[in-house]
């Protein structure tokens, strides 16, 4: 199985091309550009023929892996089925200009709008701000409108941002950025926010508690109400990351839960897809409250339905991007939306949980189940008894890409050893549920009886286990010619 | 309603029963009552294909595009060749995730590793990141670079770069301590060097734009010497179709290039997405934010792409992390990487030489025509420039558009003082809607 | 074995004081902790740290550890050899330093000796 692929650039021919441009049909004219500031030499861009192209990257898709292929149950990361209508959507719009005459693209701005409403509905905020083009991206703009907040009401003290030690690592990392100074809460033994310890780190330097519910271990915090309370009584605001969203909609609302600030990924809980790493789209959306302070523009309905965007507002953080976020990933989120109305979106909720509960089930014998309790949309389980003989999550990650399946998370939560995160969303059948949770039992079964064979996997695969010592030491982020690439 | 759920109500009652729950109900047991929602999500029955694709058909119809288009500001209409949406629906590339899996995403992580290296050579610098947002933040990002690598909280950046990437990088300076210094424009819509030498002093560097924000070269040779000279790091924030023709910014000495790679793939979108990018020395290399592809072997040494020096990202470093960047825009750079092979060192040439004809033409035609003239005469500019008009540059653009035409950005859109407008021609523009604007802008302006 | 010619802190630093200056460097311990150490961010030459400042920062593949400074004081020299080989703290963590500076106060509350040290790691 094992073949390695040329670069584009090891198939350059010179003389080749795969595209061509229409000829010059005004006066040409010389010397356009100033005499320092020419080009010093031809670019040494790949010479390739349009079908060599065409090969190239489609065999490279041949070595890539996405929901399209199979199973994919990245915790964390709601890697759901992409409905294909929404992604010939966009091309309606591909023309368009972002700084045309609003009379020009009213039916672009009525979709927004639309999207912001739908979403307030889903999460029970007042209002979205579409600008973010991930949900971290999403965290640092919500950040700002705290700090905003808390700058207009001259409470400059509140510098700290307080995160469970159990949030994604975007957490700490989006509140640094924002200027915040972090305070870190160990979680409770099972897994819920320690009350004592949310006690004890609340104060008058308390900017705000960034909390994801259903937690990164996947399950529902059950005080949150009183863990909003304290927060508010010590003055701070409320952050939801909404990255699990996806167990919830239609059953509760972050805004009915006592947030102030959240965002959602519409690449994760509204379907659209991941693109091997973006684009995404993280709007975040505020209590009424807080609406001054969203980036510009703000997309507003006036009387006689049209929509504007309000440019004129002096307490807002700024811009956080330019345009108005990315909007073909609206378009596709919107029609996933619609495509599913109320109901179809409270089902996609109760099969995502149904699914993850089920996989827990039939696997909490096989392999160590931290937490047992009813989760939410995602489990998270560890090698158990299996770490005594030597085999790790790793090893069971691998092994799964050799039985055709798309690996969890990995070592994520940080505050379980070994952990191995599972959401398997509602867009998978028993059948392949079924299938995942034998082939789990199958590697359980080989990390007994052969663990050493664990520890080679995958085999399947065109290249094995990659050298990361070597490549983060010695860094190649580039390819030269002259270096020993073959 | 569409449902994308495909287990049915028989097979959801089994997984329940096999689970030991009675009812869905028993599920979300862990939510208080009181927090629920008691009813249902207020949003329509949901709807069949054909109804969603008839709703967003109407949006479409509410917005008005294949005009003839001479707008830019920072959203380029460019030719982007049938090879690339085709091969960006594979959905091998676009239905995965962040290649966290090396062994099953080598096709990903080999594309952005052609990435950066094509974005190197089209820079001339080191190395790349697999990108950004958008030029805006990528920006920002530089803006960070540039504090950390020097140590030091202040930075200069030019009045030239685009209003929006300004705004993006005064909210991001302002919760970081960063003083952003403005470096006005002379007359010649240059850098004024006098302002740069002036406030340079405590400076981490300087961040300038070519071509601008109103389409101008200006010598960035002076430009990054000077900054040089004073002891800072220069940026420079490229168009990357320009690189075509003009100087890289790793030639003449730019420690970072950043900007926006639209131009080369992707549709106009309505602002996006977009993709940010950002190349820099070598010297600079754990100071880039967000994701890079490495190349490295495995154990029977072949030849492996792998997410490397991950250790200076959020997952790992969480709030002592360069950035907060997590998902980017990867399968925009891919579109990106293929427009660069696509094209090829010709199709680069070609093209940029294409953007700069059309635009002067375009240029001089308006020119001569009484009532417009040229704000920057003397400037050398890429494919775009700015018109200031005897009349109101509202009067100007309502009449054109009436007539059919897409002109210029009114500049007043970012500063409501400023009463000229902002034209771009690219090789989209044919000579024959070129002669026709000029036509119409004399008749608006007789 | 643990040397006993230095003190250590209980973040795994080790501090060798030789009259006016401080080499700093990790336990065998930290080093095992981090795993391949790929990269070491050493500080530059002249710079001045508090008690508490992270002087450098150690990373692994998939780790990143600060080190904090015990000492005030102003850096004289840095290890160089560690920019090519920060795999040196791997093969040799106790013969190898990260800096040294020249000392302007040390906070002795913070340091143990060798026995105590061996004491902390073996409670962890």
């Amino acid at each position: 199985m094992r073949s390695e692929y040329k670069l584009i650039f090891e198939r350059s021919k010179a003389g080749r091309r795969g595209c061509d441009l229409p000829a010059l049909d005004v006066p040409e004219l010389c010397e356009l550009v100033p005499e320092g500031m020419r080009a010093e030499r031809r670019l040494n861009l790949p010479e390739i023929a349009e079908v060599d192209l065409v090969r190239h990257y489609t065999n490279l898709s041949r070595r890539n892996y996405g929901v399209d292929n199979g199973f994919y149950p990245l915790g964390s990361c709601t890697m759901k089925y992409n409905p294909k209508i929404c992604e010939e959507l966009p091309a309606l719009f591909n023309g368009l200009h972002p700084l045309l005459d609003a009379d020009m693209t009213q039916g672009a701005l009525d979709m927004l709008y639309h999207l912001d409403q739908a979403l307030c509905e889903i999460t029970g905020m007042d209002k979205f701000t579409l600008q973010p083009a991930a949900g971290a991206h999403g965290e640092y703009t919500g950040l700002m409108i705290i700090r905003a907040y808390h700058e207009l009401r001259q409470d400059a003290a509140r510098t700290t941002i307080i995160v469970p030690d159990a949030a994604h690592g975007t957490n700490p990392a989006s509140a640094a950025m924002a200027g915040f100074k972090i305070k870190e809460i160990k979680s409770a033994p099972d897994g819920s926010v320690d009350l004592d310890a949310l006690r004890a780190a609340v104060g008058p330097d308390t900017a705000g508690l960034m909390l994801t519910n259903p937690s990164t271990l996947g399950l529902f915090e059950t005080r949150i109400s009183e863990i909003a309370q304290i927060v508010h009584e010590a003055g701070g605001l409320l952050y939801y990351d909404g990255a699990n969203l996806n167990a919830i909609m239609g059953i509760v609302r972050p805004g009915d839960m006592g947030f102030d600030v959240m965002h959602v990924n519409l690449h994760k809980t509204f379907s659209t897809p991941h693109g091997g790493g973006g684009p995404g789209s993280g709007p975040v959306g505020v209590k009424a409250e807080l609406i001054p302070y969203l980036p510009t523009p703000v997309i507003m309905a006036c009387h006689g339905g049209r929509v504007t965007l309000d440019y004129n507002r002096p307490l807002s953080i700024g811009k956080v991007k330019s345009f108005f976020g990315n909007f073909s990933v609206m378009v596709k989120a919107y029609a996933y939306i619609l495509s599913l109305g109320g109901r179809g979106l409270r089902e996609a909720s109760e099969n995502a949980v149904l699914n993850a509960n089920y996989v827990k089930e039939m696997l909490k014998d096989t392999y160590g189940l931290p937490y047992d309790r009813i989760c939410m949309h995602e489990c998270v389980l560890t090698p158990g008894e299996l770490e005594q003989g030597g085999v790790r999550t790793l090893d069971i990650a691998k092994a799964l890409i050799d039985r055709g399946y798309h690996p969890m998370t990995v070592y994520f939560p940080l505050i379980v050893h070994e952990a191995m995160m599972i959401e398997p969303t509602e867009s998978e059948s028993r059948e392949t549920l079924d299938a995942f949770i034998a082939a789990m039992k199958d590697i359980a079964r080989e990390a007994k009886e052969a663990p050493e064979a664990l520890h080679a996997a995958p085999v399947t695969t065109p290249v094995g286990r990659p050298d990361e010592v070597t490549a983060a030491r010695k860094p190649v982020v580039r390819y030269t010619a002259d270096e020993d690439n073959r | 309603m569409r449902s994308y759920v495909p287990n049915t109500e028989n097979e959801r009652r089994e997984l329940l029963e096999a689970i030991g729950l009675d009812s869905m109900e028993a599920l979300f047991a862990d939510i208080p009552q009181e927090l629920r929602l008691k009813r249902e999500l207020d949003l329509g029955a949901g709807m069949s294909e054909a109804e969603v694709r008839r709703v967003f058909e109407a949006y479409a119809a509410n917005t008005r595009t294949g005009l003839p288009l001479f707008r830019g500001a920072g959203a380029y209409n460019h030719y982007i060749p049938a090879v690339i949406p085709h091969l960006l629906s594979r959905s091998e590339f676009y239905t995965a995730y962040t290649p966290y899996q090396a062994e099953m995403s080598q096709g990903m992580l080999q594309g952005i590793f052609e990435y950066q290296t094509l974005m190197c050579e089209l820079t001339g610098l080191d190395v790349s990141n697999a990108s950004v947002y958008d030029g805006a933040t990528a920006a920002a990002e530089a803006m960070f670079m540039l504090r950390d690598a020097k140590r030091k909280r202040k930075v200069l950046v030019s009045a030239g770069l685009h209003p929006e990437v300004r705004l993006t990088m005064a909210t991001y300076a302002h919760a970081n301590g960063v003083e952003l210094v403005e470096i006005p424009l002379t007359d010649a819509c240059g850098t004024d060097m006098d302002a740069l030498s002036a406030n340079m002093e405590g400076a981490a560097g300087y961040i300038c734009a070519c071509p601008n924000f109103y389409g101008c070269i200006e010598d960035m040779n002076a430009v990054a010497d000077k900054t040089h000279e004073l002891g800072g790091l220069f940026v420079s924030y490229v168009n990357p179709i320009s690189l075509g023709a003009l100087k890289r910014p790793g030639d003449y000495g730019a420690d970072i290039a950043v900007g926006d790679a639209q131009p080369l793939g992707m549709p106009l979108s309505f602002g996006g997405p977009y993709c940010g990018f950002m190349c820099a020395t070598n010297k600079l290399m754990r100071n880039l934010p967000g994701r890079i592809v490495g190349q490295t072997r495995d154990a029977d040494g072949g030849r492996v792409f792998v997410l490397t020096l991950q250790a200076r990202e959020q997952h790992i470093r969480r709030d002592k992390a360069s950035s907060n960047i997590c998902s980017n825009q990867t399968l925009c750079a891919l579109a990106a990487a293929m427009y660069l092979s696509a094209m090829g060192p010709e199709g680069m040439a070609e093209v940029a030489e294409l953007n700069m004809q059309k635009a002067r033409y375009l240029a001089d035609g308006i020119a001569r025509i009484p009532g417009a003239t040229l704000r920057y005469p003397q400037a050398s500019f890429f494919n775009e420039f700015v018109v200031d008009f005897a009349k109101d540059s509202s009067v100007v653009s309502a009449a054109l558009k009436a007539k059919g035409y897409v002109g210029g950005l009114r500049l007043a859109y970012y500063d409501k003082e400023d009463g000229g407008m902002l034209f771009c021609a690219t090789e989209q523009n044919f000579r024959s809607e070129i002669d026709g604007l000029i036509l119409a802008l004399e008749e608006v302006l007789r | 074995m643990t040397p006993n010619d230095r003190r250590y802190t209980r973040d795994h630093e080790w501090i060798l004081i030789e009259g006016n200056s401080a080499r700093i460097g990790i336990t065998d311990y930290a080093q095992d902790a981090l795993g391949e150490i790929v990269y070491v961010e050493l500080p530059a030459v002249g710079d001045s740290y508090a008690v508490g400042d992270s002087l450098a920062v150690v990373e692994s593949v998939k780790a990143v550890s600060q080190i904090y400074t015990c000492v005030e004081g102003t850096v004289t020299e840095v290890n160089e050899a560690l920019e090519e080989a920060p795999e040196l703290l791997n093969s040799a963590a106790f013969d190898t330093c990260i800096a040294v500076l020249e000392i302007a106060s040390v906070d002795e509350s913070k340091l143990m000796s060798a026995q105590e040290y061996d004491a902390h790691v073996a409670a962890l």
